[in-house]
């Protein structure tokens, strides 16, 4: 993006800047069994790449290789341009690839600022006397979630009494914090209501709006068509569609999600006579 | 709110800095707060339990007594504490117990059949414990197996080893006397001396213990080390996930316990001059049970080392009061039982009053 700010690639910034994520064709086997095949995605900074399947469709394995939990057996992963394997979800995260996964992105029993800094505490003082800086990690939390337009009454609350869409913005609202060029979000709106869903989206586009690329798994169309810039389809482990906004519609994204043809024989089997 | 952060200047903090969220955050009443620590159930216990041997048990109060019940519960705190934190970063360790007395046989026997000073067998036994401890934690994180599994077999093992070394080695099932040997006088200065404070005297093991739990407390609440403890017992996953070392985490957790086998191991060696090669066995029982009525889940994630020695004052206070009280010792076990069920209780519901969202 900062490439795209000089006058005459203006138009063109998203093409002619390396995408900060990109797969092309990359596959994944367990043993013999084929999870993941000849699947492309690009991520870019301020966009938000939507990707859309069933149960079963590939959609966890194809994080897990983003975020560095498992390795892809063919195909090529490039980060801002250059051909990479991630050999650990810690190696994922300091090249600036945050994941926020559905059920474990927190740890239920410790407080919100304990949890907000998990694996990244600052310290202070010296030598054996090396200490968390609980006052600065305390202030921090509550201004980083602020930030992102959340207002927690009381960090020190363990982060289980929260509700599952406000846990969600708080590990958004971390990812934005540590300096994550990349958001990967497993399924943030599953298992939320209507209201809580429209909560999380709206902080999945104030992050897009910090200007992170935005992974956003999902296997409901219509809040990826609300804030979706690119959309990836899969299927059974292979990619079924690769879209850009102004190419498809709402209505064709949910016939392609629900696998158009298979929705029409199961109507068929279930029409009454 | 995990553990034992101070109520008070919490919020102050807060008032100073969000000025914002003042008003919502005053609703939470200092008495929540209170309710909150992990702790809580067992100091409410260990206060029942006190007030209890005070009014049954004549000369319970006398600051001799005080001072057996101190040596009593520092003997079995100085492995709560390591056995806490082990349990709030999700894990047991069954072979804890034999492990105090294999550190002492260790020390011991190096000493006595090498003809070395004794602070060699010392220092070759914390090597030999560390490993062990080392070991049960790399056994866990690669195998993936249960650490109850893994664990009761090291602790068998160590039972075995124990018994046939010894009898190997002497031809006894204990040790032979290294009172005579060079050093004795200072490792027993260390590890099993008397220290007399206005005319009564205090077992060393009492500042071994405190100074414990001032570390346990230290490491848990104010390291980076403590966040990580918390968060693999926790939810493991969601630790690896934002690259918290799990694995290295738990297995520094049973080198700390195999740290406390060796301290405690110490003191059993140089409190006589020659250790029982069948000691030990169920004792890891007795430092579980002391962290879980500290306030330790056993499922992990939550607990305080403050905790474990209340947990371990509880457990000296019966097992001494029962005597001063002139019962019949037998019954200790079952007021053991007793207490944990119902501090077990106890914390479950002062969790559950501290965790529902207002």
């Amino acid at each position: 993006m900062t490439d795209g700010m000089t006058d005459e690639t203006t138009p063109t910034a998203t093409t002619a800047a390396p995408a900060l994520v990109e797969l092309s064709c990359v596959g994944k086997h367990y043993g013999n069994v084929r999870a993941l095949d000849g699947v492309s995605l690009q991520v870019h900074a301020g966009e938000i790449t939507c990707v859309l399947g069933d149960n079963g469709a590939g959609k966890s394995t194809l994080i897990k290789m983003i975020a560095g939990l498992h390795q892809h057996d063919g195909g090529t992963l490039s980060i801002e341009g250059e051909e990479t394997r991630l050999a650990s979800p810690r190696e994922a995260l300091d090249r600036g690839i945050a994941t926020v996964y559905q059920d474990l992105a927190v740890v239920p029993l410790m407080p919100v600022w304990r949890n907000f800094f998990l694996g990244s505490e600052p310290r202070k003082g010296t030598g054996p006397f090396k200490r968390l800086d609980t006052a600065l990690m305390r202030r921090t939390t509550r201004e980083a979630l602020l930030r992102m337009g959340i207002d927690l009454r009381d960090v020190d609350q363990p982060i289980g009494t929260l509700s599952g869409g406000e846990r969600q913005c708080v590990a958004i609202a971390r990812a934005v914090h540590f300096g994550a060029k990349v958001l990967v979000l497993d399924e943030p709106t599953a298992a939320l209501g209507v209201k809580q869903s429209g909560v999380v989206l709206k902080y999945v586009a104030a992050a897009r709006d910090e200007g992170l690329g935005v992974v956003l798994i999902t296997h409901n169309p219509h809040h990826a068509y609300l804030v979706g810039d690119r959309f990836v389809l899969l299927r059974r482990g292979t990619m079924v569609g690769n879209h850009t906004r102004d190419e498809i519609t709402l209505d064709e994204l949910t016939a392609q999600m629900a696998g158009g043809s298979d929705l029409d024989v199961l109507r068929h089997e279930l029409q009454r006579d | 709110m995990t553990a034992g952060q101070s109520a008070g200047p919490n919020t102050v903090e807060q008032k100073a800095e969000a000025p914002v969220a003042d008003e919502r955050i005053l609703r939470t009443s200092p008495l929540k707060k209170l309710l909150a620590r992990p702790e809580l159930g067992s100091v409410v216990g260990a206060l029942a339990v006190f007030v209890f041997f005070a009014l049954i048990a004549d000369g319970f109060l006398r600051a001799s007594s005080l001072s057996t019940v101190l040596y009593a519960s520092s003997t079995i705190g100085i492995m709560a504490v390591p056995v806490a934190l082990l349990m709030i970063g999700g894990e047991f360790d069954l072979s804890a117990g034999v492990l105090v007395t294999s550190s002492a046989l260790i020390s011991s026997m190096f000493s006595y059949q090498m003809t070395a000073n004794t602070w060699v067998g010392v220092g070759v036994s914390l090597l030999v414990s560390l490993a062990i401890g080392a070991f049960n934690g790399f056994m866990l994180t690669r195998t993936k197996l249960p650490s109850f599994i893994i664990t009761l077999g090291t602790f068998l093992m160590l039972c075995g080893m124990n018994l046939g070394f010894t009898k190997l080695i002497d031809g006894t099932v204990s040790t032979k006397t290294i009172a005579d040997m060079q050093g004795f006088s200072s490792a027993r200065a260390v590890f099993a001396s008397t220290v007399t404070v206005g005319g009564v005297d205090f077992k060393i093991t009492i500042l071994w213990w405190l100074a414990l739990v001032a570390l346990g407390s230290w490491i848990l609440l104010r390291t980076r080390v403590g966040n990580w403890i918390f968060a693999v017992g926790g939810n493991e996953d969601a630790a690896r996930a934002v690259g918290v070392p799990v694995a290295k985490t738990k297995i520094g957790l049973y080198m700390g316990v195999a740290f406390g086998a060796w301290i405690s191991g110490q003191h059993l060696l140089f409190s006589f001059d020659a250790v029982q090669s069948g000691e030990g066995v169920g004792n890891e029982l007795i430092y579980i049970i002391a962290a879980v009525i500290g306030g330790c889940l056993i499922t992990g994630g939550y607990g305080s080392a403050v905790g474990s020695a209340v947990g371990a004052l509880i457990f000296g206070m019966t097992s001494k009061g029962i005597v001063f009280a002139e019962w019949n010792p037998d019954w200790f076990k079952f007021f053991l039982g007793a207490m944990l069920l119902l501090a077990t209780l106890l914390n479950a519901w002062v969790r559950k009053r501290a965790e529902a969202t207002t």
